[in-house]
Formats: structure tokens, sequence, C-alpha cells
């Protein structure tokens, strides 16, 4: 069954919410931790944590632009497909973006 | 060229026929010559066969599309073409759904016009460029041919969600200033069964054959039914 | 749940949404510049400790998630895990407060 870009966008906006949803207790409960956040900070320069966290910000920016892309298709007056490729468009280069900014 | 044809029920199978291929020759003429030359018990529905009633609404290679308005030219792979009933519809033998609970979610939607003037009031005059009457117009082509119904995620997900053509049908009545039924219907068409479950994937705009969006109306529905709640009417 | 419940869901997921979209705008930005050169606790905590300001910023943050997630849930719940009734709603309640209470505590670890 072929399927249009609006369904990967809303897919890719699905899946990295359950990523973040499940990410966000971890998160919390490391940050709590905050008396032993330098030897918990040393463990997150491990390799593996590395491409993780490169994964839940290239998740969160996807989520992100996917959320957009539904705010403005339920709330503007734009012509459907004008929202739907913009919207697309915004998720790749801010999830580029933002794993290169990491990556520095 | 190899025709792969559903028959049977929803335990049936697809079954192969050898058909000759033509210039020009719609998908609706190949399942036509299976069953007067190759299999006379193929069960299968059309009408116009001219792309206006929308009977002939099939699953092909993997798209619900009219098999009368599609080339075979245009979707054969390999010389390779199947062909299977509607999606998210009960069957009921090889190529023949159930469209009853296409049509009950229409009624649920509220998708009836309820005028509230008589034959002896003066009838309401309309401007045809109004902005309502230009949204209600850009939605009320739909023919009930469930192809967008069929193409919708959320309806194969959630067997209660009232599906993209009630749902802009209900649209195209919340537009018309002549009907009365606005608050009923808008209480018809909210919630987990209703406009709010749909979660613009937009394959109902991608494959709807009139061209018609079910997405911006049910987007339009979202709208309304924040301003009624808001002005406390829901 | 009734149908105006479920607007009301649908109008809370909307409107965290929009909360969130500048919330993490800031955030991000904050963590794209903090992790120039390392991290350390002392450059994390040197920001937060005592700033009464951003551990308003992270209250409104948490609250917005805690809101948010637990209703997009909902629908994956229902669509994907075909996960009805009350049970469903009790536990998304249950995560809600889960994130929240976790989430201020992370909050308020950083500020104290």
């Amino acid at each position: 069954m072929s399927k249009g870009s609006s369904y990967w966008v809303a897919i890719v906006h699905r899946v990295s919410g359950i990523a973040l949803a499940l990410f966000l207790p971890l998160h919390f409960w490391a940050l709590s931790t905050a008396l032993e956040l330098d030897a918990f900070l040393a463990w997150t320069r491990q390799p593996a944590v590395r491409v993780a966290e490169w994964g839940i910000v290239v998740a969160l920016a996807a989520h992100f632009a996917g959320g957009l892309r539904v705010l403005a298709l339920e709330f503007l007056p734009w012509h459907e497909r004008q929202k739907a490729l913009a919207a697309a468009a915004a998720a790749v280069t801010l999830a580029v973006g933002l794993a290169l900014a990491l990556a520095l | 060229m190899k025709v792969s044809v559903w028959k049977g029920g929803a335990e049936g199978s697809f079954q192969e026929f050898d058909v000759p291929r033509h210039p020009s020759q719609t998908v609706l003429d190949v399942v036509t010559y299976i069953q007067r030359t190759l299999d006379p018990t193929l069960a299968y529905r059309f009408a116009c066969r001219v792309g206006m009633c929308g009977s002939c609404a099939m699953t092909v290679n993997g798209v619900p599309r009219w098999t009368c308005r599609t080339h075979v030219d245009k979707v054969a792979r390999n010389d390779k073409v199947e062909i299977g009933p509607l999606r998210n519809l009960p069957l009921i033998r090889d190529l023949v759904t159930d469209m009853r609970e296409f049509f009950d979610k229409w009624a649920r939607a509220n998708g009836q016009f309820k005028g509230n003037r008589t034959r002896h009031d003066d009838f309401e005059a309309v401007k045809p460029n109004s902005a309502d009457r230009v949204q209600a117009d850009a939605g009320i082509e739909c023919i009930g041919c469930a192809v967008c119904y069929s193409a919708c995620d959320v309806v194969s997900w959630n067997p209660d969600y009232l599906g993209p053509a009630a749902l802009n049908r209900a649209w195209t009545l919340v537009k018309d200033e002549r009907d009365g039924a606005k608050l009923e219907r808008l209480r018809a068409v909210a919630g987990d069964a209703g406009c709010h479950s749909c979660h613009t994937h937009m394959s109902c705009t991608e494959r709807c054959p009139k061209h018609l969006s079910p997405t911006a109306s049910i987007a339009g529905l979202k709208r309304e039914v924040l301003k009624s709640l808001i002005r406390g009417e829901l | 749940m009734t149908t105006r419940v479920e607007t009301l869901l649908w109008i809370a997921q909307r409107a965290s949404a929009a909360v969130l979209a500048v919330c993490v705008v800031v955030h991000l930005a904050t963590i794209i510049y903090a992790v120039q050169g390392g991290l350390t606790a002392a450059e994390i905590l040197g920001r937060t400790r005592g700033n009464h300001g951003w551990l308003a910023f992270y209250t409104l943050f948490v609250a917005a998630v805690s809101v948010h997630a637990p209703i997009g849930l909902r629908a994956i719940f229902l669509e994907w895990l075909r996960w009805r009734g009350a049970s469903r709603d009790v536990v998304l309640a249950l995560l809600a407060a889960a994130l929240a209470w976790m989430g201020m505590r992370a909050a308020l670890a950083v500020f104290m």
C-alpha cells in the first residue's frame, strides 16, 4: 500500500513521541541525582550514550516539526499540500541542523 | 498480462488469470473480461463506467481507486495487476464489500440536511462567494464511493471512527447557512469517534478521485467545535 | 468519557503543544550553548542554583509535558494496542502524575 509524505511525517511524529515519552522519566531521574552529577556526566561521554543522545535530540526535532505541521493544518488557512511539504522540509532541516550542532 | 483477483470471502485468496492486454484498457475492462469469459462466478460492482458514480471502487495494487478511471498502463508493474476489494469494509464476496457501515457512520455524523423553513417562508438567499459557501462548495461533490474510507489508517485502527467521508459531509452542512441542526451535528462529530481522532495522515485527500480534501473539512470541524465550546454552546 | 471531555483533551493537547514549542526551543538553544567545550555539573548547577527564573521555566515545562505525553499516548494505546475504556485512562492519569512528580523533583534538585 503506497503512502504519501504526510503519512510518513505522521508516523515519524508518533514514533518519536513514543521515544521521548520513554526517555523523559530517565532524564528526570538523572537530573534529580544532581549531587552525583559529575559522575553521571562522565558516564554520558561513552560513545553509545552519545549516539543515544543524538538520537533523542533528532527525535525531539522531528516531533517538534511534525507537531508544528499538525498545528498548521488544524489552525491556519493554508493550502494543504504546501503545509505538508513545508513541514516535511522543516522536519528534515531541523533534525539535520540540530544533529550537526550537537556533533560539534 | 497476469491479473490476480481476490476470490471468496475474508478467508479467500488471490486467483491468477491470463488477460489480453490492449491499449486504452481500464482495470474495469479487465474485471469485466474475466467475469464474461474466464470466470462467470466473479462478483463485482459497477454502474456508469465513466467516472461519475463511484460504484467500481476497488483496491488496485494496494491502492483504492475507481477501476473505470484507472488505466492498466498506469498501474501494471511487469505486466501484473492485483485487484482486491476495498479495505476497511466487511467483505461479501470477491470484489464486493458491505457498504452499510460506511453509510451508517454518515448518518451518525448527522450527515443529513435539516432545514428550518417551510414552503410558506421566503427562500434563503445564499451568496455563492460568501466565505462559508465557498468552504461548503469545496466539499460537496462527494459521491460516497468509500475510497477515502478505505485509505484511512484511523478507520483501520479504530472501528468507531466515523471516517473522512461522513465527517466531510457533516462539515459541508455545518457551513450551510440554511441548515438548522448545527449544534446537534457538532456534538455528533466531536470526540474520539469523530474529528478529534484525525491525525492528518491525509491518505483521504491523496486518494479522493474528486480531489476533495476531507483533511481540510475535518480541520474545519475541529475549529468549529472549539468555537462552540468556548461560546458555551456545547 | 463523554465527547465533551474528549474534546477538552484535544484542546489540552494542542495548548500544551504550543507551550512546549516555546519551551523546547529555549531548552535546545540552552543545551547547544551549554554543551560547547564540554559539560560539567558545576556549569549546569551554576546556572540553575537559586535561580527562580529557571525554576519557573522548568515548572511550566514539566506541567506541559505531564499533560501532553499522556494524551499523546492515549491515541496510541487505543489505535495500536486496542486498549479501550476506563483502565487505559486511569493508567494515563497515573502516568501524568508520575511525570509531574519526577519532573518537579528534577527541577527542584537543580534549583536547591
